[in-house]
């Protein structure tokens, strides 16, 4: 049996969903002009916050504005490749048109996680990368090294596999409960812990929370880690974080695979 | 006159029980809600340890966590989930036609389905509000007076028809433009930043302090959590409350001109 191009298959994907993206296109401007508005305003809000203080939990203005580009490149890519599949896919499950996923010569979970790509959240990528132009070089005393141009991308690369993996784990709950419509809500509110600097959570009940977030449901090391390799000048005791990241995505795909597989047995089709 | 009132009955029991389809997923929901606050108050115990001071233009570390919880508060009487973007769409689809033949007015059937989903809405959120607020007790600074407290729980009401009426306007937008979704998002944000949902309203340096206090927005948040808080007190309070009153009765007026507006305006076709 010929297996197909996986590649060849999701550039036509992307090329359809670009080809019907340009179709509506006043639509995807005010869409990429929507999302680049509330990144605007975040960055208010931060500008607002470091009036008070010249850092937070070690992370001074400029080095925050590096973690909350990070954020935006993170975020981008998984809005536009991940995010409306997988919200895609819980409708799926309810109409049963996931039989016709389960019948294609492809693999499901390929299938069901990038049919659609939503090039309008790429806009936010563009803001990330001003953004980041603009902070790196105003960070006081850092010092670059080539290495941390090759760091930064690989671990934002991780960074998006790991949220994909947790994406992945929730939209399977889909499955079982046959409809799950506040999954962006559920999601939201689980990656909200992950958009800030890990240090802050601290104390007697932050010690606890930020090590559930780093090794049981490993959300905060998707931004920190990268964030931090571009921001700071690099040093040895973040390598020991660094392996763990690596660790915690193969991991977290490997999780969230069997967790995706052990819910289409469950599959019962419906309406056909 | 008493057949009216039974039909608006009629309309409300029936609101009710459509909500309460939901009350397993709409529980978790509302405990859910308060994440958020969770991260805020890390944040925020940050900012004070870094900037050495107990002190944030009069807000003190704990203030800043009773004002979040306060505007969560607030925000459950003012938000309005679906109810602009559900008016866009029976715009769209035709389904508006119903309210021009029948016998029913369209922003009372809205008001009393949104009453009927709000009371349900606390009946069912009392328990996790409750909750959260028993065990975050210690960030408040206790009971204001009788008259502050009268005039918190008459802003609280305020600011939910404020809501009503302000989202219901926005809705009617789509009688003139059909796609309103982009519309209704920054229209979101700017509630979200400008209602002090975010952050406290005070903390906003010149000549957006002054700005804000031109927009209908802070009514929405920032007020009812700031006369708790005793940060609005005095004339300025009771001058505050009035401003209330106005833009409600502003967004009264603008919601039904643009209803009538948009009802001469629009065109029906097909079945």
């Amino acid at each position: 049996m010929n297996h197909p191009s996986y590649l060849g298959v999701f550039l036509t994907f992307a090329r359809n969903s670009l080809i019907r993206d340009m179709t509506f296109r006043t639509n995807f401007i005010i869409e990429a002009i929507s999302s680049v508005s509330w990144m605007i305003m975040n960055l208010g809000f931060y500008t607002l916050v470091y009036q008070f203080t010249p850092s937070i939990a070690d992370w001074s203005k400029y080095e925050f504005f590096v973690f909350i580009a990070t954020t935006m490149f993170i975020n981008s890519i998984v809005q536009a490749f991940f995010m409306p599949n997988m919200q895609e896919l819980s409708e799926l499950v309810r109409t049963g048109g996931l039989d016709y996923a389960l019948l294609k010569p492809i693999d499901t979970q390929f299938l069901v996680s990038l049919q659609r790509v939503n090039w309008s959240s790429l806009g936010n990528f563009v803001v990330a990368l001003i953004l980041l132009v603009y902070a790196v070089p105003r960070i006081d005393g850092l010092q670059l090294s080539p290495w941390q141009f090759v760091l930064y991308p690989l671990y934002v690369f991780l960074g998006v596999l790991i949220l994909y993996s947790v994406m992945v784990g929730l939209a399977a709950t889909s499955i079982w409960l046959g409809r799950n419509q506040s999954l962006y809500d559920f999601w939201f509110y689980i990656t909200n812990f992950s958009r800030y600097p890990m240090e802050i959570y601290d104390g007697t009940w932050g010690t606890p929370l930020r090590h559930l977030f780093t090794f049981v449901i490993p959300i905060l090391v998707v931004i920190n880690v990268p964030a931090r390799f571009l921001a700071k000048t690099l040093s040895a005791d973040q390598s020991l974080l660094a392996a763990f990241a690596v660790v915690a995505t193969v991991l977290s795909l490997l999780a969230s695979r069997w967790v995706f597989k052990q819910a289409l047995w469950s599959y019962r089709s419906a309406s056909s | 006159m008493l057949a009216r009132a039974e039909t608006w009955w009629t309309i409300l029991k029936i609101s009710v029980e459509e909500r309460l389809v939901y009350r397993g997923d709409f529980a978790l929901g509302t405990l859910m809600r308060f994440l958020p606050i969770v991260t805020q108050i890390f944040l925020w115990t940050a900012v004070f340890v870094a900037a050495g001071s107990n002190d944030i233009k009069g807000y003190s570390p704990t203030d800043i966590i009773a004002y979040y919880l306060l505007t969560m508060l607030a925000r459950a009487f003012s938000s309005m989930p679906g109810l602009a973007s559900g008016i866009a769409r029976q715009v769209r689809d035709g389904e508006i036609k119903k309210f021009m033949i029948q016998p029913i007015d369209l922003v009372g059937y809205l008001l009393l389905a949104r009453i009927a989903h709000k009371v349900v809405y606390y009946l069912v959120a009392a328990g996790p509000f409750a909750l959260v607020y028993y065990v975050c007790r210690s960030y408040f600074p206790g009971w204001p007076d009788p008259s502050v407290f009268a005039v918190f729980v008459c802003s609280l009401l305020l600011s939910f028809a404020l809501g009503f009426f302000l989202e219901a306007s926005m809705g009617m937008i789509a009688f003139w433009f059909l796609e309103v979704t982009s519309l209704l998002f920054v229209y979101m944000l700017f509630t979200f930043f400008f209602s002090g949902h975010m952050f406290p309203l005070d903390f906003l340096p010149e000549p957006w302090g002054t700005i804000v206090d031109f927009m209908p927005f802070k009514y929405m948040a920032y007020f009812p959590a700031a006369v708790f808080l005793g940060k609005v007190e005095g004339p300025d309070m009771w001058q505050g409350l009035m401003v209330q009153i106005g833009w409600v009765a502003f967004f009264i007026f603008t919601c039904r001109r643009m209803m009538n507006a948009g009802y001469r305006r629009y065109s029906g076709f097909g079945g």
